[in-house]
């Protein structure tokens, strides 16, 4: 059960890493400018949409995106699936950059992030609030993630001591570690139930909080799969395909039950009426299920699993249509009423990519310097 | 990925308690009106459009001109006067004009007008207050007024996500943002004022006054008959001036007396409501049923805090191994003799 | 002696009405300067100032004009020749032929009777009819009568042959202050009295009737309209009630000098309070110029300069000029703003807000998209090459 893990070493500063610092200063540029100027400055939000990119990719989509941690740590602890435990920590390095760093873009997008410590004082906490237990949840998961993961510094800096000290610990913190995405990943999408008609009906839902937690965890399989096919050709990893074949393998069955959820809800409710008129919420709409159909058709069937091009263009889709329900949910279906619009400024999306950079950035650091990846089998 | 079916079922059962504990959570009980609940009695038929109340607005709570106005992207004028064209963080009252077909007579649907003033409801239950994480919105015990507290705010705008009413505004363009609200000159109103629109309103079209009292009013309006002249209260409803007006006639209906669980701020008017741009709402708040489902889910922490115990003793199980010094002396050796070779 | 007879033939009065002027003690300067603030408040524009001059200066053909008197005061008679320019104003005098007004003439009796008589049998069709007064409709009129005859029976005997009928003030133009309530002698203007009596032109063609509402009306209105007729040889633009559009196609309130003061809600509350001193607007006071059709604001009233109309000095408008408010409606009551549309600068209910898609933003969505799915692609690609080179491995491990 135990793993060795190995740093896969080579050279950090390829052209592709220059390329993604270029992104990054960029970014920083516009950081500085939303510093001093204000969000307007570099963004397109506004009273209509106070919520834009930086929410609904860096915050919504970027933790759904790194549940491959937690997706993990329920196979591998919940159901002792111990085969998979060579993928955890690989796993658990994608999950504590999307945190920290949706953590970090909090800063970016609150207006008042000098205050922001008011979410942990007792006297301020609002317990009615969605957003108090997402800020709360989110903050201590990324800690947890930390820790979790700590193993793997530890190991690079030959801390022996220390890391005997944790392993006999971590159980704890791997169980909270997989109590509070089940948590925050569906208080995200409660969040949108108090925006009542502001969201459109084939997304509003009074179970939201359920598929957004199911579709987490898919999104979570599927940049499992993904990164590890990703690192495979990039890295000049062995591919894992067998191993990779059964992670996927639960995924459509995930997605049967939420897709069987979701218009089952749609159609108890009526607002399944809603597909009847055409308009671009029913052609997103299409748009998603087509791609979750993909992904459910092409992972059903172990023949095309086993096949490395079908598992990247399905776990591709997996994670697409996990990302494009959040998106239309939180964003393109969102209406807050005639004479609003919203698309991403420029500044906005430069700064969304910078994050995604310096993510990038850490996981080729991480995985070339720290022994994160397992070692051959 | 196999799962074996004994640990499914574990699971299963584990997540239909978890389920089931949150479906025996009682829905929270709607939000009653506070004992001393003020509120303004907003009527576009008497309502001229001067925007006195805007300017009032504006002097009370020491507001800054709004040049986006529409006339400038129309004329070409700039800077001349505060003219902006909705409410936005300089402004938190606002008079708007519907216009139908060839707009002649004032109050009716069809070719014809109507005003309407906009700025904050202050709901019975309103959804920011319920949304907001710090409580920087809090809605008075006594009053009612829903009010903003920029030192508890960390500008996370899930209040401007949460209102249906799309109240609540955000400095965007400043490095030290807040969020901007009518808080309906609570300052003015502990001086024993009222506020500063329904001060500046010639006509009695902003009245102050009780909630209960404005409604009873507004249902006494709602009686009134197209030509009659009639007596209506200016200022203040308890104040005792009043004056003559000729009935426009009335749309039957007091928007806010049930709308998102009832507003402290009600509206009538000659054309229906939504034509003047308020959003159809069911007599429920969202916040009820965002808390209902929330807390219903998590009732005393008692569902989480029993997926816990599960899920860490699940976890303690499953990495027996993992406690175990020989694995990983084993892998540091491992690793070390790696590094040694890596030299 | 004969120096006094060589200055009379000098200053012999021509044909003209430019030959006059000196006589009236109107120099050239003030003349232009005359002419070209009739064009302006006839809402001509300005290019027409030539043609007001010239018809100012060469208008031969002086119409004839039959001035009747009802039921009135003889207020805008008085206002007409009493105001404080006579030499300019009393031009106008001399721009029409006066042959009947029991007011200005000189006979009297039977004699005025007589050059009535002459005058209409003299014009028949083309003189101008001015009624000053409104027409008791109860018993027949017989609560006004001129030389024994009800209004009705002389406007019966001389309205057909008119060419045309000025009603001139609130009175002669919808019945004015005789129609307030209790109305008892069911007062009513010349439009109405012409509908219910059916007079009509001698040929059966229907009678035009310019009114020109005011208590008093105003002077320059009467002397616009006259000018009018005289330079463009036809009859000004009138609204649905008669009246000259260049002087009552807009609201007293559209043009007042204290609006601003209204748009940004400043009002006068009481009489001698701050806001009366400072000059805010009166709208609380009563003012019923939101509801007054008039030209008071631009070329003022009483004639007595320096922003001197009622609003000017202070005083809400009464309101004289418009029917159902002028000596209807209490006086500081407040007015129901009329106004034919919300003015442009109301924002709409639902104002456009910017945030759209720039070209900027969409270029970089574009290439960010267009990036992803060419490296997605190329790792697909790459994939497949692994797959193909490896795949005894694959299927090993599989095993």
């Amino acid at each position: 059960m135990s793993e060795v893990y190995r740093p896969v070493g080579g050279k950090l500063l390829t052209r592709q890493f220059y390329f993604l610092i270029v992104l990054s200063l960029i970014a920083a540029y516009f950081l500085g400018r939303r510093f001093i100027f204000g969000i307007g400055d570099v963004s397109n939000l506004s009273d209509g949409y106070p919520w834009g990119l930086w929410i609904t990719y860096d915050v919504v989509t970027g933790t759904a995106i790194a549940c491959g941690g937690y997706a993990m740590a329920v196979a591998v602890y919940v159901f002792n699936k111990g085969q998979f435990h060579p993928m955890v920590r690989a796993a658990l390095l994608t999950s504590v950059f999307g945190y920290t760093l949706a953590g970090a873009s909090i800063i970016v997008d609150v207006g008042r992030y000098w205050q922001l410590y008011n979410v942990f004082l007792p006297q301020h906490a609002n317990l009615n609030s969605v957003m108090l237990e997402v800020a709360l949840c989110v903050t201590l998961y990324t800690l947890v993630l930390w820790i979790e993961f700590s193993p793997a510094i530890l190991e690079a800096m030959k801390a022996n001591r220390a890391l005997r000290m944790l392993r006999h610990i971590l159980f704890f913190f791997i169980g909270v570690g997989i109590l509070l995405p089940t948590m925050h990943q569906s208080s995200l999408g409660s969040l949108l139930i108090i925006a009542g008609h502001k969201v459109h009906p084939l997304w509003q839902s009074d179970i939201i909080p359920l598929l957004f937690l199911i579709t987490a965890i898919t999104m979570g399989y599927g940049m499992v799969v993904f990164e590890s096919l990703y690192a495979s050709v990039n890295l000049g990893r062995k591919l894992e395909t067998d191993l990779l074949a059964k992670v996927a393998g639960v995924i459509p069955w995930l997605l049967i039950t939420y897709l069987v959820l979701r218009i089952g809800d749609l159609v108890v409710t009526g607002d399944i009426a809603a597909l009847a008129e055409p308009g671009r919420p029913q052609v997103l709409f299409a748009l998603e299920m087509l791609l979750f159909g993909y992904a459910i058709l092409s992972l059903l069937s172990r023949e095309r699993r086993i096949h490395p091009t079908h598992l990247f263009w399905s776990a591709l889709a997996v994670v697409l249509a996990g990302a494009l329900y959040r998106f239309d949910a939180f964003l393109i279906a969102y209406n807050p009423g005639p004479g609003w619009h919203y698309f991403p400024a420029v500044g906005e999306m430069m700064i969304t990519l910078g994050v995604i950079s310096v993510e990038i950035m850490a996981y080729l650091f991480f995985v070339k310097k720290t022994p994160v990846l397992a070692a051959g089998h | 990925m196999k799962i074996d079916r004994r640990d499914f079922c574990k699971v299963v059962v584990a997540g239909a308690a978890t389920a089931l504990s949150g479906g025996v959570a009682e829905a929270r009980p709607p939000k009653e009106l506070p004992p001393g609940a003020v509120g303004i009695l907003y009527d576009a038929t008497l309502c001229i459009g001067c925007k006195a109340c805007e300017v009032g607005c504006k002097e009370a709570n020491d507001m800054p001109m709004d040049h986006t106005s529409c006339a400038e992207q129309a004329y070409g004028v700039s800077a001349v006067w505060d003219a902006p064209d909705d409410l936005n963080s300089r402004t938190m009252n606002k008079v708007k004009a519907y216009a139908q077909g060839t707009a002649e007579v004032k109050d009716r649907p069809h070719d014809g007008y109507s005003f309407i003033k906009r700025s904050c409801m202050h709901c019975v239950d309103p959804d920011c207050v319920s949304a907001c994480p710090v409580s920087a919105l809090t809605k008075d015990p006594v009053t009612g007024i829903v009010q903003y507290d920029p030192d508890a705010c960390i500008g996370c705008r899930y209040c401007q996500l949460a209102c249906p009413f799309n109240i609540p505004k955000f400095e965007f363009d400043k490095p030290f943002p807040k969020i901007v609200k009518c808080q309906m000159c609570a300052h003015i109103q502990a001086e024993g004022g009222i506020p500063a629109c329904c001060d500046a309103c010639p006509t009695g079209a902003s009245l102050f006054g009780r909630v209960p009292d404005l409604l009873q009013e507004a249902h006494r309006r709602l009686a009134f008959k197209p030509g009659e002249r009639q007596s209506y209260p200016i200022h203040n409803l308890d104040g005792g001036e009043t004056r003559m007006a000729e009935v426009h006639g009335y749309h039957p209906k007091v928007y806010g007396e049930t709308e998102t669980g009832g507003t402290q701020y009600l509206m009538m008017a000659g054309v229906p409501l939504e034509n003047l741009g308020m959003p159809a709402l069911g007599s429920e708040s969202r916040a009820r049923l965002s808390e209902t489902i929330q807390h219903g889910l998590y009732q005393g922490m008692m569902a989480p805090t029993l997926l816990l115990g599960g899920l860490v003793y699940a976890v303690y199980r499953n990495t027996a191994e993992d406690r175990e010094d020989p694995p990983e002396a084993a892998a540091g050796k491992a690793q070390k003799a790696e590094e040694v070779r890596d030299e | 002696m004969r120096e006094q007879a060589q200055s009379l033939v000098e200053t012999d009065i021509g044909p003209h009405l430019s030959n006059q002027l000196e006589i009236h003690g109107v120099s050239r300067r003030s003349f232009l300067k005359f002419a070209l603030s009739m064009t302006a408040a006839m809402g001509l524009p300005f290019g027409m100032m030539p043609e007001v001059l010239a018809a100012l200066e060469q208008s031969q053909a002086r119409p004839t004009v039959i001035w009747l008197h009802f039921q009135e005061c003889t207020g805008c008679t008085e206002s007409l020749l009493r105001a404080t320019h006579p030499t300019v104003e009393s031009l106008i005098l001399d721009l029409i032929s006066l042959d009947y007004s029991e007011t200005l003439l000189a006979a009297a009796g039977h004699q005025a009777e007589q050059a009535l008589a002459d005058s209409i049998a003299r014009n028949r069709g083309n003189f101008i009819l001015v009624v000053e007064g409104s027409v008791p409709m109860r018993d027949g009129g017989i609560y006004c009568k001129v030389a024994r005859k009800t209004p009705q029976e002389m406007l019966h005997e001389i309205a057909p042959q008119a060419a045309a009928v000025v009603a001139i003030g609130s009175c002669a133009s919808w019945g004015g202050v005789q129609s307030a309530a209790p109305n008892p002698t069911e007062a009513v203007g010349i439009p109405v009295a012409f509908e219910r009596e059916g007079i009509t032109k001698s040929d059966g063609s229907p009678l035009p009737v310019i009114t020109l509402p005011g208590c008093p009306a105003s002077p320059y209105n009467l002397l616009s309209t006259v000018l009018y007729y005289l330079t463009l040889k036809r009859l000004p633009e009138l609204d649905a009630k008669g009246r000259p559009l260049f002087a009552y196609g807009r609201l007293i309130h559209e043009n007042c000098e204290r609006r601003p003061h209204f748009d940004a809600g400043r009002f006068a509350e009481e009489f001698g309070d701050e806001g009366h001193r400072k000059g805010w607007c009166l709208y609380k006071l009563g003012c019923k110029g939101p509801e007054t059709y008039a030209n008071c604001p631009a070329i003022e009233f009483g004639d007595v300069g320096a922003n001197t109309w009622p609003v000017g000095i202070g005083h809400p408008c009464f309101g004289c000029a418009e029917q159902g408010v002028g000596f209807h409606k209490a006086l500081h009551d407040q007015a129901d703003v009329k106004s034919v549309t919300p003015p442009a600068f109301f924002p709409q209910i639902f104002a456009e807000h910017p945030g759209g898609a720039s070209l900027a933003g969409a270029a970089v969505a574009g290439a960010v998209g267009g990036g992803a799915a060419v490296y997605a692609l190329n790792a697909g690609k790459k994939l497949k090459q692994a797959e193909a080179e490896a795949p005894a491995e694959t299927d090993s491990e599989s095993r």
